[in-house]
């Protein structure tokens, strides 16, 4: 009789999350987040396709049932994209267990000389999971175009560098696009708009 | 007196009051010198470093065998976009701390002639000139610190 009364609780309360989990999932509505900004009004990274470091074709579904946190950057950069991966290594830890589904994404902007294999030897540095994504020019523009992501190259000398938007862009586990979080926010200003995002999806 | 003495006496004094006022020009100071680590076959990375002048006096350029070419850049952020690109010379005002960190200026090394390993060590050379046109180069060791290291985000930010 305990077992069974148990089991029914265990049930009910089960049905009870899965309604409450469909109902964040399904509404597209905002959530009041105290850093970042609510993105889910925008439709943007739905049809970018491009190749992870070991050649594998990657979209935004690829990373269904994790929370893709993307940002583009190229490794060159000398501040804002090693301070912004290095964050997102802190919010990974500062998230806990939590931090198991949040899959940082890093998508260059400089596919001419961020090989494969500076990618991947760059983001592993900051954590084994995390992600780096390239395409050729083509497609790394039409992917910054999608994101709406402005960058431009700066001539430096003989050389270039990079100009570029610096947001990192959150989606739940249904691929939901949700909340941009600045470069000037702290990691543990990111990680409490993530667990906001969590508490729905 | 012997005018020939007394011309080299004036000369004698001459020099060593030039002796002495490069002694008081060389008082630019660099703190917190740091470079940071690379990937292998990465072939750029920053320069980061805090340099006081006592008297008003501009950073011309930085040099280091390390890279084929040493640039000044001026970062700046405007809607979350970040603006990079390179600047002639950086204003050292009298006795202000100007700051060379991720948030504003910093000294590219551009074309790396190799790995920048943590714990390794990089000359720089930077060149001061102050404001009656004499140069100073300032040697300086800077460490190399690990990729990974958040200088300058949560530091420069109170919460």
């Amino acid at each position: 009789m305990t077992a069974l009364l148990t089991r029914r609780k265990v049930l009910a309360g089960m049905g009870v999350l899965g309604l409450g989990l469909l109902a964040g999932c399904d509404t597209r509505g905002q959530l009041s987040y105290k850093y970042g900004k609510d993105l889910s009004d925008k439709i943007l990274g739905r049809t970018f396709k491009l190749k992870d470091t070991e050649g594998n074709t990657v979209t935004l579904s690829s990373f269904r049932g994790l929370m893709p946190m993307i940002f583009f950057g190229f490794t060159q950069c000398p501040a804002v994209c090693p301070t912004t991966l290095a964050r997102a290594a802190k919010i990974k830890k500062l998230l806990g267990k939590d931090g198991d589904i949040l899959q940082v994404v890093f998508i260059t902007l400089d596919p001419e000389r961020d090989t494969p294999e500076i990618l991947d030897a760059y983001v592993k540095t900051f954590d084994p999971s995390f992600v780096a994504l390239y395409g050729t020019l083509e497609e790394t523009k039409a992917t910054a175009k999608e994101f709406d992501v402005f960058y431009e190259k700066v001539p430096a000398g003989d050389t270039y560098t990079l100009s570029h938007t610096s947001t990192s862009y959150v989606y739940d586990t249904r691929g939901n696009l949700r909340v941009g979080l600045s470069q000037s926010l702290s990691a543990q200003e990111c990680t409490e708009d993530l667990q906001t995002v969590m508490e729905v999806c | 007196m012997n005018p020939f003495l007394n011309n080299i006496k004036r000369a004698a004094l001459g020099l060593s009051l030039l002796g002495l006022a490069f002694q008081v020009s060389a008082q630019t100071r660099v703190d917190d010198a740091w470079v940071r680590a690379t990937v292998p076959n990465q072939s750029a990375s920053g320069a980061f470093m805090t340099v006081t002048a006592d008297s008003d006096s501009k950073l011309l350029s930085v040099a280091s065998p390390v890279a084929k070419d040493v640039q000044i850049h001026e970062m700046t952020m405007k809607n979350d976009v970040m603006s990079m690109g390179p600047v002639n010379s950086v204003d050292l005002p009298a006795g202000k701390a100007v700051k060379f960190d991720p948030n504003g200026y910093h000294v590219m090394l551009m074309g790396l002639n190799g790995q920048l390993k943590e714990g390794d060590s990089v000359p720089l050379t930077l060149t001061v000139e102050n404001a009656k046109g004499e140069k100073q180069a300032i040697e300086v060791q800077a460490p190399v610190r690990s990729l990974t290291n958040m200088e300058g985000h949560d530091h420069s930010k109170m919460h």
